[in-house]
């Protein structure tokens, strides 16, 4: 029974074409959304070596596998590929595209076909990506944020990484008008909006950034563009132009889009707490609301990155208190979701493990953000490791997490296996511990003053930047096994029933995996809350 | 199997999304026209009035009358005047041509006289003057690129109209393309008193 191939049932067996072309040229929502994850996946772990590679550079002083140039190549790769090719679509656009139809009683996202296009922009900027780390004058060096003046003259290859982020911001910008439009009319009878999962109304709320926000990334990355090709110069002072005015215009999108990366991992982790709390979410509205008050706040804050770029104390003052009301709903969130776990019959169980894991590692990440936040803890902390720590806390410990708790929580959903629960115990140990130990490490050397983006550091950082390696390795054996798992689990595990977590909402109540079109010939109709665990029973696997 | 939905309102919904990321696309730069502006108010008079305003004043009137003419495309198709209905599509697609050459000359005509991006001509005018042609011309040349998408949409959408796929009781690709239409005319009716009339 355990040998029964993988694409027996559900949509991976019912297609209107066969083959590669029926994966291909399919607008089914589960199909794209099963490419994303595969893609996603893969530049995952690439941007994971480039990271590792660059943890082994700093294990001591002096420059050993790779120079200062390649080094700077390697910080800006890895910086691409994980914000634009992992983090900004890992769950909207994976987990999204597979849970958000199922989860509103839909039967497709609004805009299949554009759907789909969304799919090959995003293949197309991360070929163009590639591109530009192997083809002309050396992989760009210029970090992930393309500031000018250095990105308009360097001669290594800024246009084509930029067109490449400007193709997968194209691609966000899509799925987010897809989500928007599918979420306000494609929603089932009885599923009104007190009844939307927590999942959606974090999607709901990046779906806005990603259509108001990403736009201006595409302008910024244009004009840095006709500036290479035709001299064009509005960020030049020597024409009237101002290179200030490139990280005001990149940080508009680019601190939303911090939001866009964080949202849906909140929305991941609101599913997982009630179904392994099995109680229903504490505060449903203060949460839903919660999440489109981030949205909004966070749209307010993006000069918060520029307080060492020059700007009035004024602004300065308004960024920083701005950025500290952004903590408000953020806290909303880590309160609610431990009231939820009170007095709950929790599980422990491999996805509720990662949960876990990220609201403590998302509370650090956010307490540090109020440290950067503040303008005169910023003068001491910009631009150290503490900065880079901060953010891997936020992003990896966070997002990342979130990430791998979703792939344990719905993978089986939509493949109809089970991977091994005790293999994924100890991989969640691994990454827990390997994480805090590489990025603690890289915080605290930041305080002590290490500069980040340097390959090279005084003795006295020595120390740390060990144990941050050594933490990296730990982290990489975690990755490995976690992956490995996954993947076996995938091929050939247990196959489970409907709803082998015991969840409410409706991705539980079809079968593992799920039919081509969702439900049967009859449209679901909604007839109670998605936190509703009243006679709802796991199944046994 | 497939399932069949349709639903309008979700179409002209996501249109205008779609309209929103548009605006701010050009709203990166208008910001950057605004600041400098303020930096250089004097400056940007002087080369304002470089440009030539008759060139401006003829595509503002082309580019309005396309618009009244997609509109009434809609108009027509919705009282199934289908011949009517691609005549007046045609009239915008060769407006919005007229717009092209009108644009063409006035560049060339610019262009003759050494003001382009990067150009000798341009750096002895100073910074201000630069950045007043260097935004003219990647505006302009950012929404000549919207009308070059938009009159391919219309006539897209026109043959489809021909061929009986957009019908008088299924016409909301043609009520998107208008929109889209009226945006790129719209951008227009900001980008001419912006670069022609400050004085």
């Amino acid at each position: 029974m355990t040998k029964t191939p993988l694409t027996n049932s559900g949509f991976y067996s019912e297609s209107p074409r066969s083959g590669v072309l029926g994966w291909l040229l399919s607008t089914d929502h589960k199909r794209i959304g099963m490419m994303y994850l595969g893609c996603i996946t893969t530049m995952f772990i690439v941007a994971a070596v480039l990271g590792l590679a660059m943890r082994l550079q700093l294990f001591t002083p002096g420059q050993h596998i790779m120079t200062a140039q390649t080094y700077n190549a390697t910080f800006t790769v890895h910086g691409i590929i994980m914000i634009f090719l992992f983090i900004i679509p890992s769950i909207p656009a994976a987990f999204g595209n597979l849970l958000l139809p199922i989860q509103i009683g839909a039967r497709d996202v609004f805009f299949p076909k554009l759907n789909l296009l969304s799919w090959y922009l995003y293949i197309s900027g991360a070929i163009l990506a590639i591109l530009a780390i192997f083809t002309g004058t050396g992989a760009p060096d210029t970090g992930w944020t393309f500031y000018v003046p250095f990105s308009t003259q360097t001669s290594t290859n800024v246009s084509l990484a930029a067109m490449a982020a400007f193709m997968l911001g194209f691609s966000s910008i899509l799925t987010g008008i897809n989500f928007v439009t599918t979420i306000h009319r494609l929603r089932a009878e009885g599923m009104g909006w007190g009844r939307l999962p927590l999942f959606v109304w974090t999607l709901y709320a990046t779906a806005w950034i990603q259509v108001l926000a990403t736009p201006m990334l595409g302008i910024t990355l244009v004009l840095v563009m006709l500036e290479r090709f035709f001299g064009a110069g509005l960020f030049d002072v020597a024409s009237g132009g101002d290179p200030i005015l490139f990280q005001h215009l990149f940080w508009i999108y680019s601190h939303p889009a911090v939001y866009i990366m964080i949202l849906p991992a909140m929305g991941v982790i609101s599913e997982i707490i009630p179904t392994f709390s099995r109680k229903p979410l504490f505060g449903y509205w203060a949460m839903a609301i919660s999440s489109l008050a981030i949205a909004f706040a966070g749209s307010l804050v993006w000069a918060h990155h520029m307080y060492a770029s020059g700007m009035s104390d004024f602004a300065i003052l308004v960024f920083s208190l701005l950025t500290f009301i952004v903590a408000i709903p953020s806290a909303i969130k880590i309160f609610n979701w431990i009231s939820t776990l009170y007095k709950g019959s929790i599980q422990l169980g491999p996805p509720m493990l990662y949960a876990l894991a990220f609201i403590l590692q998302f509370a650090i990440g956010g307490l540090g953000g109020l440290a950067l936040g503040a303008a005169a803890a910023d003068i001491h902390l910009h631009d150290t490791t503490f900065v880079v720590g901060h953010f891997h806390y936020t992003m990896f410990g966070g997002t990342g997490f979130a990430f791998f708790a979703a792939l344990h929580y719905w993978l089986p959903k939509f493949t109809g296996r089970m991977y091994n629960h005790k293999i994924a115990f100890i991989a969640w140990g691994l990454l827990f511990v390997g994480f805090n130990v590489t990025y603690m490490a890289m915080q605290a050397v930041g305080i002590q003053g290490m500069p980040r983006r340097y390959y090279d550091y005084l003795p006295e950082f020595q120390t740390l930047n060990m144990v941050a390696t050594l933490g990296s390795w730990v982290l990489a054996a975690g990755l490995i096994m976690m992956f490995a798992n996954l993947l076996k689990g995938m091929l050939n595990g247990k196959l489970i029933g409907m709803n082998p977590w015991g969840g409410a909402t409706l991705e539980w109540q079809v079968p593992s995996p799920p039919p081509m079109l969702n439900f049967g010939k009859e449209d679901p109709v909604v007839t109670r809350g998605p936190y509703d665990y009243k006679g709802v029973k796991a199944d046994e696997f | 199997m497939s399932f069949e939905h349709r639903d309008d309102t979700g179409d002209r919904f996501g249109m205008w999304l779609f309209l929103y990321t548009e605006v701010i696309l050009f709203s990166g730069l208008f910001i950057l026209y605004a600041i400098a502006l303020i930096t250089y108010p004097q400056e940007y008079i002087t080369a304002s009035n470089k440009l030539n305003i008759w060139f401006g004043g003829a595509n503002t009137v082309v580019l309005l009358t396309s618009s009244l003419t997609i509109a009434l495309a809609i108009t027509a198709i919705q009282r199934n005047q289908i011949r009517l209905c691609i005549n007046l599509c045609v009239a915008t697609i060769g407006l919005a041509i007229v717009f092209l050459i009108n644009k063409y000359f006035e560049w060339s005509h610019e262009i003759s006289l050494g003001i382009y991006p990067a150009s000798e001509t341009l750096r002895d005018m100073g910074p201000g003057v630069t950045s007043f042609f260097n935004l003219y011309y990647f505006t302009a040349g950012l929404h000549g690129l919207h009308v070059l998408i938009g009159a391919t949409l219309i006539t897209v959408v026109a043959v489809m109209v021909a061929k009986g796929k957009v019908t008088s009781d299924r016409y909301v690709l043609l009520e998107n393309s208008a929109l889209y239409w009226h945006l790129v005319d719209l951008v227009w009716i900001f980008l001419f008193p912006l670069y022609y009339l400050i004085i």
